[in-house]
């Protein structure tokens, strides 16, 4: 707990500034990201990560030091030669992408850890630490590490400001881009840069391993939240940063623990609750929809049945008994128990020694919902080419989702009629 | 066989609803095709002509209604059925030869673990000569031009030795030659009562291939006697645009992600007593 | 060469073989990146069955451990299409997801699970020969790795041969082979199983990343020489074994990891066709337009 609380306060220079190396970093990958995620390139993010490590040895191996400009460079020149190696067996072979995405991130990946293990066999000096990048740690990062860092993540950020309109058209539709007279070849060139610098100095916090979740976790969670790319962006970023406080956290509780997995459990919770709790696209915001939809269905399922009751009668405002309600449609009891309580509750049904009659405001709806109906058949019958018998089932279902700005435009279309194709007439407002 | 077989259509779409993403593409299509029939489903780009055949072919469940071939469901009649995709649904690049490919309208469940019997080789080599590519047999898919594509796929569909046929645009792409033998294909198949339904784009063309014909614009506009059919306020009908209020009923439909059908109409299987009203 | 080179290179080809039929089929399906998702996601399986059954994890336990892998692409399945997500997004969040717990779960419990995270990585292939599996009577059979990679190959054989027309046509047309109403999820996911089997058996000699160049680069090499399956399979074998001795080589001459040098040298092989090909390709070309041009 004392632990907490010190990590919390921040009093501790080194908390402090591995923190918020490490939220910056995360940050600026997340954003990344989310221009990997919109163009559906997210695993060419993970390949791409996997790709750098044999340039991080190679600098490690030619300067015999963690030198994190060095390092950047390396990864750079790695992480081009793999988009390079990409593209060409994309262009030249009959290979799927896909497959060429999975050769090059094995092939390089292979070539680095084979780099790696022949450093850690004759390499001198700190070569312990390049198993970071593996799983990441924050922990061990040192103070130059990460204001070399941290200033890359802020460029890439500025950067992301500066050309966002372009790179938002280009996202979307790349087509459209370049038809406006857009440098698309750039703008590519531009994007794939920030992906590389952005997974360059993402693995030092996440690793090469675990660096597809900071691409592509917070772009997709943030997406569950809004359609609007301003506001994915900031959410993503904020995912980020919450996933690199966690990660640090786990590092700072436990040095040996390497940060990435941490990191990647923190963006994946968040991802797990977007997917249910987000509202509209969110699992849960669907069920209660469905669920709504369901109680309203069986309402006016109850009050067409009612209305049926009252045409048999051929008396409006008339009392029926339960049994000459029900007797007008087939539905479980279970449904008239709901739907009844849903009635009664909005003050639509009235209930007088075992006899039930509509309120006006009921009675209303019932026609409402009955001349839809009717509506609905007719416009089956005159534009659908179906025969008398087949429109009834059309017609449920249907009747229950027509808006009244719909209801106009179906009334004017079809005339104003009187009957529908069973003649029966189509109740409007006495 | 008996009677009441015998005067089943070849085809029957009793209701049939589909979407895509919650919005309808399908919109209670409702319609049957004699047997022995000739028939086109028509209509413009994007009027659900290709999702009609899927689901014809059980390869989307429908949202509500039921097909129905020579009177069965088509699990019980699969092996009279037989589907020819569109060309562009496969990798031409696959590693198969062309008779490897035609060989496949032989496999079927509870035949993949036995090898091709002497039987099944004579019919492949049949069908190959009879739409024309015996003599590219050994050539790898990728070396063919469109028009021995298609005919591979037809060779294959043949081979399965259905009494229905269901093609997916065979005439896309395809040169002269292959046309002609399609056509030949279809008139000899007529001939012997089977039943070919295909979709296809080119109203031009419609009128001399086909004596049945199914227009669709999402909903279905008219079916029956080509000549019938393509009469011009269908066309009118079919190509002039969809119906206002039909798309905002779907789209309102997949915001509110309300069913197409309630629970009791969805006739899956078969059709349920449906109330008067 | 000695004896315990031996026993590295067998351990090594055996893998390569199996790992070359089935990602000859991982390509075709364009399945690639779904294997990768699987060899990472079995992760949290493998850590469990070791927890289980103590120090060393049983046959038995292992191919439970596979049931992971099957369950990571269930759960694929279910992002992309309960959630919506696209596909790729959703391989890549179920892997890591599942990975990262993995890891955890190894660095928790450092002292009971005879694993370290760079063991996760690529697999400790040096040391096939030190670890032996024994009869009851306490006699050698032989080392352990080399059991796994027999049971291995006796699975991915047995299967192929039984399902090579299965998986032929649902690779190639699966909505064809529906048609006929073969079962296209049976399939997928009993070839999703194999895979499954494939990485955890591999898992611990090449490790989670580079069974993948395993998987894919051999087949990738074979595909683009020949347009006949058969053919096929047997280079993607050839170029598999080929890389495994090229790799073992290497790897001692420089003095590093086995299976990362049989990755690199797979990927140099890989090159190298690919080279031979464009160049033939071109010649072709040159000879075609010249001979048009005699003309």
């Amino acid at each position: 707990m004392e632990k907490v609380i010190d990590f919390l306060s921040f009093q501790d220079p080194t908390v402090r500034l591995v923190v918020a190396g490490t939220v910056l970093l995360s940050i600026s990958a997340a954003v990344v990201g989310c221009f990997a995620y919109l163009r559906k390139r997210a695993l060419v993010g993970d390949a791409l990560a996997h790709s750098l490590l044999p340039g991080v040895a190679m600098a490690f191996l030619f300067s015999g030091q963690k030198d994190p400009w060095l390092l950047l460079l390396g990864a750079m020149i790695s992480g081009w030669l793999a988009l390079g190696a990409m593209e060409l067996i994309q262009q030249h072979t009959k290979l799927a992408s896909e497959t060429s995405i999975a050769l090059v991130l094995s092939v390089f990946f292979g070539f680095g850890v084979l780099l790696l293990t022949y450093l850690q066999h004759h390499g001198g000096g700190d070569q312990a630490g390049l198993d970071q990048f593996l799983f990441g740690n924050a922990a061990s990062m040192r103070s130059s590490d990460l204001y070399a860092y941290g200033l890359v993540g802020m460029v890439l950020l500025v950067m992301i400001g500066a050309f966002y309109k372009e790179l938002k058209l280009y996202c979307f539709d790349p087509d459209h881009a370049e038809a406006i007279g857009l440098p698309t070849r750039i703008l590519r060139y531009l994007l794939n840069t920030m992906t590389v610098l952005a997974t360059a100095i993402g693995i030092q916090s996440v690793g090469v391993v675990l660096m597809a979740a900071l691409l592509i976790t917070p772009a997709a969670t943030a997406r569950f939240w809004s359609y609007r790319l301003r506001t994915m962006l900031f959410l993503a970023a904020l995912g980020g940063a919450v996933a690199g406080l966690g990660g640090s956290f786990a590092s700072y509780l436990a040095p040996a623990m390497p940060t990435g997995p941490w990191i990647v459990m923190v963006l994946s919770f968040l991802a797990l609750v977007s997917i249910f709790l987000a509202p509209r696209v969110g699992i849960f915001a669907r069920m209660w929809r469905q669920r709504q939809n369901q109680r309203k269905i069986i309402r006016e399922n109850l009050l067409k049945a009612f209305y049926h009751g009252l045409e048999n009668k051929e008396a409006q405002h008339a009392w029926l008994s339960r049994p000459e309600w029900q007797e007008q449609r087939h539905l479980p009891e279970w449904e008239w128990q709901i739907g009844f309580r849903q009635l009664r509750r909005r003050r639509w049904v009235l209930r007088r020694s075992g006899r039930y009659r509509l309120t006006e405001r009921g009675l209303a709806e019932a026609r409402r919902v009955v001349r839809l109906h009717r509506l609905w058949e007719l416009y089956l019958s005159r534009y659908l080419a179906l025969g008398k018998d087949h429109l009834h089932p059309g017609a449920e279902s249907i009747e229950h989702l027509i808006t009244p700005e719909v209801e106009k435009e179906l009334l004017r279309e079809l005339d104003y009629p009187e009957q529908d194709p069973h003649r029966s007439p189509i109740p409007y407002k006495s | 066989m008996s009677a009441n077989k015998e005067a089943a259509p070849a085809l029957e779409v009793h209701n049939l609803t589909a979407t895509y993403d919650r919005q309808p593409v399908l919109w209670d299509i409702d319609f049957s095709l004699p047997e022995g029939s000739l028939a086109g489903i028509l209509g413009p780009n994007g009027s659900g002509k290709t999702t009609l055949l899927r689901n014809i072919m059980g390869l989307m469940q429908p949202d509500s209604g039921y097909v129905r071939l020579l009177g069965q469901d088509l699990a019980k009649v699969r092996a009279q059925v037989s589907y020819v995709p569109q060309r562009e649904s496969v990798d031409w690049n696959f590693p198969v030869s062309v008779s490897e490919v035609v060989a496949m309208g032989r496999y079927g469940p509870g035949k993949l673990l036995r090898r091709l019997r002497r039987q099944d080789r004579d019919i492949i080599e049949e069908a190959m000569e009879r739409t024309g590519i015996l003599p590219l047999a050994h050539r790898h898919i990728s070396q063919l031009s469109g028009g021995q594509q298609q005919r591979v796929f037809i060779a294959r569909a043949l081979a399965q030795q259905a009494q229905i046929y269901l093609m997916d645009e065979p005439f896309v792409g395809v040169d002269a030659a292959t046309e002609e033998a399609i056509l030949n294909l279809l008139g000899e198949m007529k001939n012997r009562g089977h039943t070919v339904i295909m979709v296809h784009h080119d109203l031009q063309t419609a009128q001399d291939f086909f004596d049945q014909a199914v227009l669709l614009q999402t909903r279905l506009v008219a079916a029956g006697p080509v000549e019938t059919v393509l009469n011009k306020e269908n066309l009118q009908q079919a190509y002039g645009g969809r119906l206002n209020v039909l798309s905002k009923v779907g789209q309102l439909a997949a915001e509110k992600q309300f069913p197409l059908r309630e629970k009791a109409f969805r006739e899956r299987k078969k059709p349920a007593h449906g109330e008067s009203d | 060469m000695t004896i315990e080179g031996l026993y590295i290179i067998i351990a090594a080809m055996l893998i390569a073989a199996s790992s070359a039929l089935v990602g000859s089929f991982l390509i075709l399906r364009k399945m690639s990146m779904m294997g990768d998702a699987i060899s990472h996601a079995v992760l949290p399986g493998i850590v469990f069955a070791f927890l289980l059954s103590g120090s060393r994890a049983g046959l038995p336990m292992l191919l439970g451990a596979a049931a992971t892998g099957v369950l990571a692409s269930l759960l694929i399945e279910l992002l992309y299409r309960k959630a919506q997500l696209p596909q790729d997004a959703s391989i890549g969040i179920t892997f890591t997801w599942l990975f990262a717990l993995g890891v955890i779960f190894i660095s928790s419990y450092t002292g009971q699970v005879d694993l370290d995270q760079e063991c996760v990585l690529y697999g400790e292939i040096a040391l096939v020969p030190l670890d032996w599996l024994y009869t009851g009577a306490g006699s050698a059979i032989a080392p352990r790795a080399i059991v796994y990679g027999v049971v291995l190959l006796l699975v991915v054989g047995v299967y192929l041969l039984l399902g090579y027309r299965g998986l032929l046509i649902t690779s190639f047309q699966n909505d064809f082979a529906a048609a006929l109403g073969i079962s296209t999820a049976f399939w997928h996911f009993s070839f999703m199983s194999l895979v499954s089997v494939t990485t955890v058996l591999s898992f611990e000699t090449v490790g989670a990343i580079l069974i993948l160049a395993f998987l894919v680069v051999p087949p990738a090499t074979a595909y683009l020489m020949t347009q006949r399956l058969r053919v096929m399979l047997v280079w993607a074998v050839f170029w598999g074994l080929l890389a495994a001795v090229e790799g073992y080589f290497l790897a001692r001459w420089i003095d590093g990891s086995i299976a990362g040098a049989m990755a690199s040298v797979a990927g140099l092989n890989f090159m190298g066709v690919a080279l031979v090909k464009q160049v033939l390709k071109r010649k072709k070309r040159a000879t075609a337009f010249h001979t048009a041009a005699v003309k």
